[in-house]
């Protein structure tokens, strides 16, 4: 009965009644016509269009501080003294042992290791090596899982990001946040499930693409709703110069009106559907911009993330909305932050960009653990890849720069379901290889999920006679992250 | 209550709900309960295949078992581990293994097994089981036999207008329904406009139609639409969906490139009426043909239309293996040719042999071989290297006067667009293990899948290629794109996978009409405005759209077409309607393409900082007011109004859009700028003409939707604009505001208080649901 529970939930999905299917009838009051209690605002059901998790969720939302263009794990948290011992030797073959490499070093002649020119301390009751460029992460060691093991296929940003994203390098596949909000559905009928919030640092950077918030095959519902830090927080939000608030709603009664009289022809649930869009429309007019107004946020709050946090889209701005946003319900809060791109002046540029984001992110958790939300919130932290060992471009202790590296580096995770206060896999001595512990982005995403009470393998999507999986063919939990 | 009762409730709503849904389920194709006779095609394939042949399929790799259920021998084949068994044996569900394996009580007996996550319902063991004790016919998968003509069923005379009608008729009394009366006029006219050149009919358009009593009042509209130049802007709109047409590159860095001269083409090409077997035809080898022809007036323009195969994403990313990129863009081309003309799920194949469908690992990369021959490069440079890789070919400003008549060039700067070319040399393909681009396996040579027809005695090369799909013992080419005509006029495919005619693809609805007209396109020299004629001309189109208990109870989905369907216009469309009803669309037809208002910092906040596409820079004057199709598609930043409307992002060959409701939607009607100023525009330009107010909401309802309103409507719409006149008597400075809205002219007008509340009004008008239903 079980699995037939769960075949029922997985095979007939939303887009049955929301999609394709409903092409002509109403999307929404076909479902309500099918099940008279499904759809109605407000209660319960409405919120799980696929049902219930598959198991008891440890997590209920996930906010993703992506740092985009990949920071180096060799400046934060892997720490590798033997390279500054051997700093300038070239790295050994055996050590490389096959790996490709970009087009910016392929044509290398020596590949001169360098190690750390920030310092590292121990912290926290696990002792985990942090480097001092994030001094306020550092605070919080205890509440985080730092995580030195990822691996992945991809040696160039834009197919390591998609990876990342959306379980797969290349193709149109849906992002972590859409499959979520596809399985999961809304807490809240006011908000986008999947929202998407941007900045950029000072260090080199690489740009994003709404392809990393895609639905993909989903329905377009489960698209990520960007945030902009300008006049409009959502697009279209504000009603223009001349329209306040109450010429709204007296167009929209109006309005009402004639689509009651059309329906009346037509009997086309569909015009039903849309009524209570534009009503949902107005809800969000007044909710949102409520919920984006960062200015009345207590004093204390602001200190915590720093002044930035009143800057409309520093990443301080966008940690403290990410939390405003989780805590109303949004299931996934996915951030990027530009900048960490160091292929030289990796000394310089890196301080600019952890000066960003050590203070934000260290308060974001602290702030969701004295809300009593940090446990049922997942937070993420991390790039698509990590960086070479050795300087790419010219070599000097203090002037460094560094490729891009798939085969190890770091993140960290807190909150739902993960284990606090613990370090995760072990790299060689020159932090190059991992030799206890890899965690591959399927294996993430497999964690991901299961913290958020999804069993990957069961979380599927049937388009074009394929069942596709956010981790494809692969992947496992890692039972060593969760609590 | 407490927390634990309420988490009981809870689960209980959720568990009622899954009940809810095994009903629904239940009338799905894939399980429509126990039919009396049991069909191999209808009936037993479609649960094989989605629960057994991924692991008892065509992928030998992973065949379990040694066992094959896609293939007749492997069906009745013995047993590997007890040659005295069998599978399947004919009559008897009791000696079948298959039958005994799927009733297994010992779940390490049953199949499917557990960890697969798949089951199968009642139904569907009793569907297997009758069609064992009925002898178990196997049959060969309905989309790889020929389309075949046969006789018209009986059907009501005085209803069917058409050879369509008579299959809908037959179609639609097996269930017990009748067909909808004929659509009112106005709901016509709108209907086919917008089919047929997207844009609405004007007012002076609805009333000739409203007045011409002639019997063959419809067909003149028909006609006058179909020669009309919009025809071929709107049948170009979905084929640049499959094609995945942009403007910029598309992977990180997203620079410009210049492939609209080929969009142009597409236009012209439907405008011209292009056999469909040409407008395939150049396209995918139009190079290799001109370099035969040399002497043919249109050689050149051949040539132009392999852009089709060069409209893939092209990174520009410093740093890439060069090989990696290359190779993906062939894959790109391959998978693009088999969704888009095949309507199979190719890709399936490029690591391992199809699950589902009988496509090799080897067929795969035998049809990548046609598309691997290009002297290109995965990396020709970094951004904004060049808006026109090689090979490519340059438009030249005496081309535009003369062959290329149909490029609106406008002005004189260089301009080159992408297209295909073979290398002089053949270049080997490999088999790619796992499809990873540097695991070469054994060399291929050309070929296709098999299963469909047999790749023998046409060229080798991409000309071959297309003959191969023209042949006429190929099964799928006319099925594949007379279906999508279909989706594209109902709503819904006769199958409704228009992507996926294989295994795993719904069945047709209407079989003997998908292959009726397939046959008759065939016949009829692929010619396509004579099939969209067939279809618009036909009763089944012209119904009405209105709902009755009775269809939605018998029919929610309309498969059986026992009425016409409502449906929200295009993305691209809803923009189209709103500056064509004001009277503002530039109607211009082709070029670059323009960049209209657009939310600030769109494209800033998410650019790297590099090339000209860095930053939005806003068009103005006429620009502004192009059609929907020639919006400026970045693909890292797609334009927004058109992602809220569920268009492409043209990241890959799409041949279906979703169609959502959703509040985004609501928004941007309300506060797009260019639906306000098409309101202002409106308002301005009605008070100038000093009409009464009745006819200026009249005339504007009509424009905007299409019919005369009713009275009760225009009882709302006059309530409504007087309570706005009494609101905005003490609101000059919102008055202004409004005037101030947008760049087209603006006109000064004495009442500025009935200004502002006609625009009010007009913009209500423009968001009611009707609008921007195609009804």
């Amino acid at each position: 009965m079980e699995n037939e529970f769960l075949k029922n939930r997985l095979n007939v999905n939303r887009r049955h009644f929301l999609g394709k299917a409903a092409v002509g009838l109403g999307s929404m009051a076909l479902g309500s016509m099918m099940m008279p209690d499904l759809f109605k605002s407000g209660d319960l059901a409405s919120s799980f269009p696929l049902g219930l998790p598959h198991f008891a969720p440890k997590a209920k939302r996930v906010i993703y501080l992506f740092q985009n263009g990949a920071p180096s794990q060799l400046e934060s948290f892997d720490y590798k003294p033997m390279l500054n011992k051997l700093a300038g030797q070239d790295l050994p073959a055996s050590i490389r042992n096959g790996q490709r490499l970009t087009g910016m070093t392929s044509g290398q002649s020596n590949f001169p290791m360098v190690g750390s020119y920030f310092k590292f301390n121990q912290h926290g009751k696990s002792g985990a090596w942090i480097s001092e460029l994030f001094p306020n992460i550092a605070k919080i060691a205890d509440d985080i899982c730092i995580v030195k093991t990822m691996n992945t296929e991809a040696i160039n940003h834009d197919p390591a990001l998609t990876f990342l994203q959306t379980g797969a390098q290349v193709g149109n596949r849906p992002s972590m946040g859409a499959w979520l909000s596809y399985g999961l559905g809304s807490e809240n009928q006011n908000l986008p499930a999947f929202c998407v919030l941007l900045s950029r640092g000072r260090g080199n950077g690489q740009g994003v693409y709404s392809k990393l918030w895609t639905n993909g095959f989903l329905d377009s519902t489960h698209q990520g709703v960007v945030f902009s830090s300008g006049e409009d927080p959502i697009l279209y939000l504000n009603n223009p110069e001349g329209t306040d608030k109450t010429s709204r709603r007296r167009m929209l009664d109006k309005l009402a009106e004639l689509n009651h009289l059309g329906f009346d022809q037509n009997a086309d649930p569909e015009v039903e559907a849309k009524i209570k869009q534009y009503e949902m429309a107005y809800r969000m007019q007044t909710a949102v911009p409520e919920l984006t107004d960062l200015s009345k946020e207590p004093d204390h709050i602001i200190k915590m993330y720093g002044p930035d946090c009143l800057v409309p889209g520093t990443y301080a701005a966008n940690a403290l909305l990410a939390r405003k946003l989780s805590e109303s319900g949004v299931r996934f809060v996915q951030l990027y932050h530009q900048g960490w791109d160091q292929h030289g002046n990796l000394t310089g540029e890196m301080p600019l960009q952890a000066e960003d984001v050590d203070r934000a992110s260290a308060a974001l958790v602290t702030d969701l653990k004295q809300r009593g939300l940090l446990d049922e919130t997942l937070v993420i932290w991390g790039g698509e890849f990590g960086r070479t060992n050795y300087s790419q471009g010219k070599f000097g202790v203090d002037n460094y720069g560094r490729d891009h590296h798939p085969r190890a580096y770091s993140i960290w995770m807190a909150g739902g379901g993960i284990k606090g206060g613990t370090v995760y896999g072990e790299t060689d001595e020159l932090g190059y290889n991992i030799i206890k512990d890899p965690v591959h982005i399927h294996d993430f995403h497999a964690t991901v999920m299961h913290c958020m009470g999804l069993n990957h393998e069961a979380m599927t999507y049937k388009h074009l006679g394929r069942r596709y999986r956010l981790t494809d063919i692969a992947g496992n939990v890692i039972p060593g992250l969760l609590a | 209550m407490n927390k634990t009762v309420l988490k009981k409730f809870f689960f209980l709503v959720i568990t009622l709900t899954g009940i809810v849904f095994v009903n629904f389920e239940c009338t799905d194709s894939t399980a429509q309960g126990v039919p009396d006779l049991i069909d191999y095609n209808f009936h037993v394939r479609p649960i094989l295949s989605d629960r057994c042949f991924a692991c008892h399929g065509p992928d030998e790799k992973k065949r379990e078992a040694n066992l094959r259920l896609d293939t007749e021998d492997g069906a009745f084949a013995a047993l590997q581990d007890n040659p005295k068994a069998h599978v399947v044996v004919k009559g008897n569900p009791q000696k079948s293994d298959l039958f005994q394996r799927i009733i297994a009580k010992d779940t390490s007996l049953r199949m499917p097994p557990p960890n697969s996550n798949l089951t199968l319902t009642q139904d569907e063991i009793k569907i297997i089981e009758k069609w064992i004790s009925q002898g178990a016919k196997v049959k060969k998968h309905w989309a790889f036999i020929p389309p075949e003509k046969s006789t018209l069923p009986k059907a009501d005379k005085d209803w069917v207008k058409n050879e369509i009608d008579y299959f809908v008729y037959d179609k639609m009394k097996s269930l017990g329904i009748s067909p909808s009366d004929q659509a009112d006029k106005e709901s016509l006219l709108k209907r086919v406009s917008f089919d047929l050149v997207g844009l609405p009919p004007t007012i002076h358009m609805q009333e000739a139609f409203l007045k011409d009593q002639s019997p063959d009042a419809y067909e003149k509209v028909v006609n006058q639409l179909l020669k009309n130049q919009h025809f071929g802007e709107r049948m170009a709109l979905n084929w640049l969906d499959v094609a995945r047409y942009a403007d910029s590159h598309g992977y990180q860095d997203d620079g410009l490139r210049t492939m609209w001269p080929w969009r142009d083409w597409v236009i012209h090409a439907f405008n011209s009426n292009y056999s469909y077997k040409k407008f395939i035809t150049w396209q995918l080898a139009g190079d290799i043909l001109a370099d035969k022809m040399k002497w043919h007036p249109k050689a050149k323009e051949m040539k132009l239309a392999t852009g089709f195969n060069r409209n893939h994403k092209i990174t520009q990313e410093g740093g890439v293996i060069d090989e990696e990129y290359r190779v993906e863009y062939v894959t790109d081309r391959t998978n693009t040719f088999g969704k888009s003309i095949l309507a199979m799920t190719l890709e399936c194949a490029k690591c391992h042999t199809h699950k589902f469908d009988p496509i090799s690992h080897e067929e795969y990369y035998g049809t990548f071989a046609f598309f691997n021959q290009v002297p290109e490069k995965g990396l020709f440079g970094t951004i904004d290297a060049s808006f026109a890789d090689p090979p490519n070919m340059e438009i030249k400003n005496e081309d535009v006067k003369s062959i290329f008549n149909f490029i609106n060039k406008k002005d004189t700067s260089r301009l080159q667009v992408m297209i295909m070319k073979d290398s002089s040399v053949l270049q080997p393909t490999y088999i790619l293990e796992r499809g990873n681009y540097d695991s070469h396996g054994k060399v291929v040579d050309f070929t296709t899948p098999e299963a469909i027809l047999k790749f023998q005695n046409y060229e080798k090369n991409r000309l071959g290629l297309s003959q191969w799909l023209f042949d006429a013992k190929n099964p799928l080419t006319s099925r594949v794109y007379v279906n999508r005509i279909w989706d594209q006029f109902f709503g819904r495919g006769l199958v409704k996978t228009t992507g996926d005619f294989g295994m795993q693809g719904e069945l047709p609805t209407h079989p003997e009409l998908l292959d009726w007209l397939s046959a008759d396109f065939q016949q009829n020299g692929w010619n396509i405005k004579r099939l969209v004629k067939k279809i618009v001309m036909s009763a089944t189109y012209r119904q009405s759209s209105d709902l009755n208990k009775e269809h939605i109870q018998k029919d929610p989905e309309n498969k059986y077409l026992a009425r016409s369907t409502r449906m929200r216009i295009p993305a691209e469309m809803v923009r189209d309607h709103v500056l064509s009803a004001s009277g503002i669309l530039n109607e211009e037809i082709g070029g670059p393409s323009i960049k209209p208002y657009q939310p600030k910092g769109l494209w800033e906040v998410a650019t790297s900082g590099r090339g000209t596409l860095a930053t939005y820079v806003q068009d103005h004057g006429k620009d502004l007011y192009r059609r929907g199709m020639y919006v400026f598609i970045k693909r890292t930043v797609p334009p927004p109004a058109m992602l809220i409307f569920d268009a492409s992002n043209r990241d890959q060959c799409e041949v279906q859009r979703t169609r959502t409701n959703t509040p985004l939607q609501a928004l941007a009607m309300l506060n797009d700028p260019h639906v306000l100023e098409s309101s202002r525009v409106m308002a301005q330009e009605q008070l100038l003409k000093n009409m009464k107010i009745e006819d200026a909401l009249e005339n504007g309802f009509r424009r905007i939707v299409c019919r005369k309103p009713s009275k009760k409507e225009l009882a709302i719409l006059l309530s409504y604009y007087e309570d706005e006149k009494a609101f905005f008597k003490n609101e000059p400075k919102k008055i202004l505001a409004l005037q101030k809205i947008g760049e087209y002219e603006h006109k000064n007008v004495k009442d500025l208080v009935g200004f502002a509340a006609l625009l009010q009004t007009y913009q209500m008008i423009f968001n009611m649901e009707e609008t921007l239903i195609r009804v």
